[in-house]
């Protein structure tokens, strides 16, 4: 949370004008889908498939098959293939997806990755421990943003 | 049954073509050291009351080198610590000069069947025990000694133990009459969506078994084979302490081992088995 605030207080002054980012419980969804970004930047896309394919940061490909990250070993069959997503859904639905796929796909098995509240028993990131005052969603907004950028150019 | 093997069949052929690894739980027999044929593979029993169509032993989810090690007795590294467990099992301990062969004799004999049915309610205790609580009620109130802990190395030695002599012989907890309350607890758990990344045991275990879950294969998560010998952790590993890690992953504060909320869980999950063969000591990777 702090840390948001610096991050932002720098951002600003590095362009003085910036859209504030919108913190996980201002989040307008539209049929699942969110319409503006969360930042105000345009995401980065080989940062987001970083976040894809590492254990510690999005690791959705736990979950999530997708052929252009061949390089990357061990891919789950719990989701569909991320294969032609950029063809399925527009940016705004998967911005809306990844943020917190239950308003899409109600009661979905999909983590919500930029989310705060409504957890049974949130923990301390993997320690098992209960959830401190650190406690904060599961991927930052730029983060999203930059996942979100790289699922749209995955075209069949 | 089946049908399961025709897919497995039909999966097998295109895998020969195109390669990929099969996520099919692997169609293979358990004969316990060329014996006796164990059950892995069987008919829900009402406890599951339609939730799966089939129940099916963790070890078909296991490589063909661990269900093998499993198969044989003189390769099934978690034996060497059940028959550590003999040598304790007559060992005088405590106030009373007792140790647990002057209860109940030859353990082959009086503990044959015992895994099978628990956790169980105790009467006299009114309350539902898991093995480790009767094997501590033993200790502190026949032998005068102090409880092992739960998690502690004769403990697990001795579960590990008092499963083995039971290994062939179908689990069979009760989950009527005063146990039913305990098992509905449990059942609530198995279904809550825990942690930050709101998972339950149903997500993993009953709706998405038998497939990929990054490199892990998913089973249905059944009970039947602990103790386990974990090769990943090179030791013996209980029941719940493996419902600890899995509810860890799900990025949640875990219940302790020995918690209220773990021993109706380890009954709820214990009965989704019933019908399998106890299998413990089992190996995983
Ligand atoms: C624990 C499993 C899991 C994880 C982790 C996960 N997903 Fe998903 N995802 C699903 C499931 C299941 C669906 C299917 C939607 C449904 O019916 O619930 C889905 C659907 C999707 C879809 C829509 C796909 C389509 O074509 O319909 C996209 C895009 C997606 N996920 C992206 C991601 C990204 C990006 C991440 C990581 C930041 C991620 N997922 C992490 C389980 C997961
Ligand atoms: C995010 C997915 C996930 C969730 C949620 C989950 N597990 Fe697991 N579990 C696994 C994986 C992966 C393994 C190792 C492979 C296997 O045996 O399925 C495992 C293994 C197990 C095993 C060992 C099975 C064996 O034969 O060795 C048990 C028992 C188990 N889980 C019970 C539970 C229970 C009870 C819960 C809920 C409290 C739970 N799991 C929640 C992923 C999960």
């Amino acid at each position: 949370m702090k840390r948001t605030i610096i991050a932002l207080s720098l951002a600003g002054m590095a362009t003085s004008v910036t859209a504030a980012e919108i913190a996980p419980g201002d989040v307008a969804f539209e049929d699942g889908a969110i319409t503006v970004s969360l930042t105000g930047q345009p995401g980065d896309p080989a940062r987001g498939r970083e976040v894809l394919g590492s254990r510690s940061l999005g690791n959705c490909v736990a979950c999530h098959a997708n052929s252009e990250m061949a390089d990357i070993p061990f891919h789950g069959e719990i989701g569909p293939m991320l294969d032609g997503t950029g063809d399925r859904w527009t940016e705004a639905e998967l911005r809306g997806i990844v943020a917190n796929a239950k308003e899409m796909f109600p009661g979905s098995m999909m983590p919500s990755f930029y989310r705060v509240d409504g957890y049974t028993r949130p923990g301390n990131a993997f320690t098992g421990k209960a959830a401190d005052e650190t406690f904060g969603p599961l991927l930052t907004a730029q983060q999203i943003e930059d996942v979100v950028a790289y699922l749209v150019t995955l075209k069949d | 049954m089946t049908r399961t093997k025709m897919l497995a069949a039909l999966f097998g052929a295109t895998a020969m073509m195109t390669g990929p690894a099969l996520a099919e739980p692997a169609e293979d027999t358990l004969n316990l050291n060329d014996e006796i044929e164990l059950v892995t593979w069987t008919e829900p029993s009402e406890a599951l009351d339609g939730a799966l169509t089939e129940v099916i032993s963790g070890w078909h989810f296991r490589g063909d080198e661990t269900r093998a090690m499993q198969a044989d007795d003189f390769d099934n590294p978690g034996m060497m610590f059940a028959d550590q467990a003999r040598e304790t099992w007559d060992m005088v301990d405590g106030a009373a000069g007792k140790s647990c062969a002057s209860c109940h004799g030859d353990v082959d004999e009086s503990m044959k069947g015992v895994r099978a049915v628990y956790p169980k309610w105790n009467e006299t205790a009114g309350e539902v025990r898991t093995l480790e609580m009767q094997v501590n009620a033993c200790r502190t109130e026949q032998m005068q000694a102090e409880p092992w802990k739960y998690t502690g190395e004769d403990m697990i030695n001795m579960t590990a133990l008092i499963s083995a002599v039971s290994r062939g012989m179908p689990m069979n907890v009760a989950i009527d009459g005063p146990a039913r309350e305990t098992w509905e607890k449990g059942k609530d758990i198995y279904y809550t969506r825990f942690g930050q990344l709101e998972l339950s045991c149903a997500n993993c275990h009953e709706d998405n078994y038998g497939r990929m879950i990054r490199a892990d294969h998913l089973s249905q998560g059944q009970i039947n084979g602990f103790p386990t010998y974990r090769l990943k952790d090179a030791k013996l590993v209980a029941a719940q302490h493996r419902f600890r890690g899995c509810i860890r992953d799900t990025r949640a504060e875990t219940f302790a081992v020995g918690s209220p909320e773990f021993i109706a869980l380890e009954l709820y999950v214990a009965s989704r088995g019933n019908g399998l063969s106890v299998e413990g000591p089992s190996v995983r990777n």
